[in-house]
């Protein structure tokens, strides 16, 4: 059933069709309605679900792993200071191997006090154990946190969804909403090997010295490993049910192309319409769209790359003292497979509009110049 | 090593990630670790004054009191030594000496 709905209700909805149990949640803006919606929801019987209020985000993520803990679907949502505060439990629901999907609405770090697009809030939890997901559409939000349930319930790894505030949070559009029968369909109740029983009780996260540590990081990096092709599987599942693809890599005029655009979240949607624009005035430019972080589609990328003359990426994100991370990421994927220039540009940090015209700006740049080393902030005011 | 983590309770031999659980679950490491070796002083229950109130067993954190023949035993391959069944003793049964003496 096709409705009109904000990014944010997608993910509500998103988060109903998967059923899930426990939701733990604290506001902050712009992903506040998300969270709302489905108080309302869980309020009015529509969803069989607890709905936890809790004192910080901190606690919505302990909540969330002492719920997943037991074998219930958990789901929150956040953004920016509320995902930094959950930072250490973060670490401890991907060490624990909890199937746990989360929302974050990319929103930017503060000071100076923001509340608009910036992906800096999700990066800074690149290395905590979690699946990464940049969705660019209402549609891409709804059906990632199905698709995110499946696969971390069946690699036992927690799955980030991020998007851009506002321009897909707050802006509404035109979202396909699969029956609930096809959903329960595709996702399965999750029952859990290992799991918190009072008829069978067991230590969870105990002490474990030197003699064990090391190996359950080792599983963990097995886990992401196995998590592209589980990944790629449930993509095509999921396709075969709605007709919607969904892969880690989104290639958009990419076969012929001297120059290459590597993009994500809405940056990235936009960039298809400037790709569109160079092409009628015939230049060869594509636009990959990097839609999972991690687990790194190396391999993906390198296929679609391979080629290609140069390489342009745009990172609405900092690493201060280096450079955007989706560049730094590129750059050592590249390295001992092929040499091809990057050129880095930092574009949209704090919600700064990032135009049709920008964007081509940045592809006309990369067409003419070659030093990959500079680091380019597009538009910035000097 | 032979440890305790199946869903079954069947002993696993632990040689190395196969053989293990994806999460620090039911490792049996709570046993296996006797972290009474970390303790600088040890506290000694006086049984002519205990009531068996077992506040001590009750509020023990790691738990290493166990009930024996209805009283309080300290397991002393586990105590830790933080002394809270001394300060909660109704009673003051609990004193304590250092440890290596």
């Amino acid at each position: 059933m096709k409705k009109t709905m904000m990014g944010n209700f997608a993910a509500s909805w998103g988060a109903q069709l998967s059923r899930v149990q426990v939701i733990a949640a604290y506001p902050i803006t712009p992903q506040t309605l998300i969270v709302e919606k489905l108080s309302e929801i869980v309020a009015d019987g529509e969803l069989d679900a607890k709905f936890i209020k809790v004192e910080s985000e901190h606690s919505a993520m302990a909540a969330c792993i002492g719920a997943s803990a037991t074998g219930a679907r958990a789901y929150t949502a956040t953004s920016a200071q509320g995902l930094a505060l959950m930072h250490e439990m973060l670490h401890w629901a991907g060490l624990a191997r909890l199937p746990i999907v989360m929302t974050n609405v990319n929103r930017a770090m503060a000071p100076g006090w923001s509340i608009w697009a910036d992906q800096n809030d999700s990066l800074s939890q690149r290395d905590t154990g979690w699946m990464q997901i940049y969705a660019s559409s209402a549609q891409d939000i709804l059906d990632s946190t199905i698709i995110g349930y499946k696969v971390s319930e069946q690699v036992l790894l927690p799955t980030l969804i991020s998007f851009d505030a506002f321009f897909l949070s707050h802006t509404v559009e035109v979202v396909d909403m699969p029956d609930i029968e096809l959903v329960d369909k595709y996702l399965p109740p999750y029952n859990p090997e290992y799991k918190l029983d009072v008829k069978d009780p067991r230590s969870f996260g105990a002490l474990t010295a030197e003699e064990y540590y090391y190996e359950f990081r080792y599983k963990m990096q097995e886990a992401m490993d196995k998590a592209v092709d589980v990944i790629k599987e449930a993509g095509k599942e999921y396709e075969k049910l709605t007709g919607r693809a969904y892969k880690l890599v989104h290639p958009y005029r990419c076969e012929d192309a001297d120059l290459i655009l590597v993009t994500s979240g809405t940056i990235a949607e936009t960039t298809n319409v400037a790709v569109d624009e160079l092409r009628a005035e015939g230049k060869k430019v594509g636009n990959l769209r990097i839609r999972v972080i991690r687990p790194y589609p190396k391999k993906e990328i390198l296929e679609v790359i391979k080629g290609v003359k140069k390489l342009a990426v745009i990172d609405r994100n900092i690493s201060p003292g280096y450079s955007g991370i989706f560049s730094q990421e590129l750059k050592s994927a590249l390295y001992n497979e092929v040499n091809i220039p990057v050129r880095s540009y930092i574009a949209g940090l704090g919600g700064r509009d990032v135009k049709i015209q920008d964007i081509k700006d940045m592809a006309n740049d990369a067409l003419k110049n070659d030093s990959p080393n500079d680091l380019i902030w597009k538009g910035v005011k000097l | 090593m032979v440890i305790k983590f199946q869903k079954n309770d069947k002993p696993v031999k632990i040689t190395g990630a196969k053989d293990m659980p994806p999460m620090p679950a039911a490792l049996g490491s709570m046993l296996q670790n006797k972290t009474g070796s970390w303790r600088n002083v040890r506290p000694i229950i006086d049984y002519e004054k205990c009531i068996k109130c077992f506040i001590c067993w009750k509020i023990c954190p790691e738990p290493a009191i166990d009930i024996v023949d209805e009283l309080p035993v300290i397991n002393y391959d586990y105590c830790k030594g933080c002394l809270m069944c001394m300060e909660e003793c109704p009673k003051d049964a609990i004193s304590y000496e250092k440890e290596g003496k």
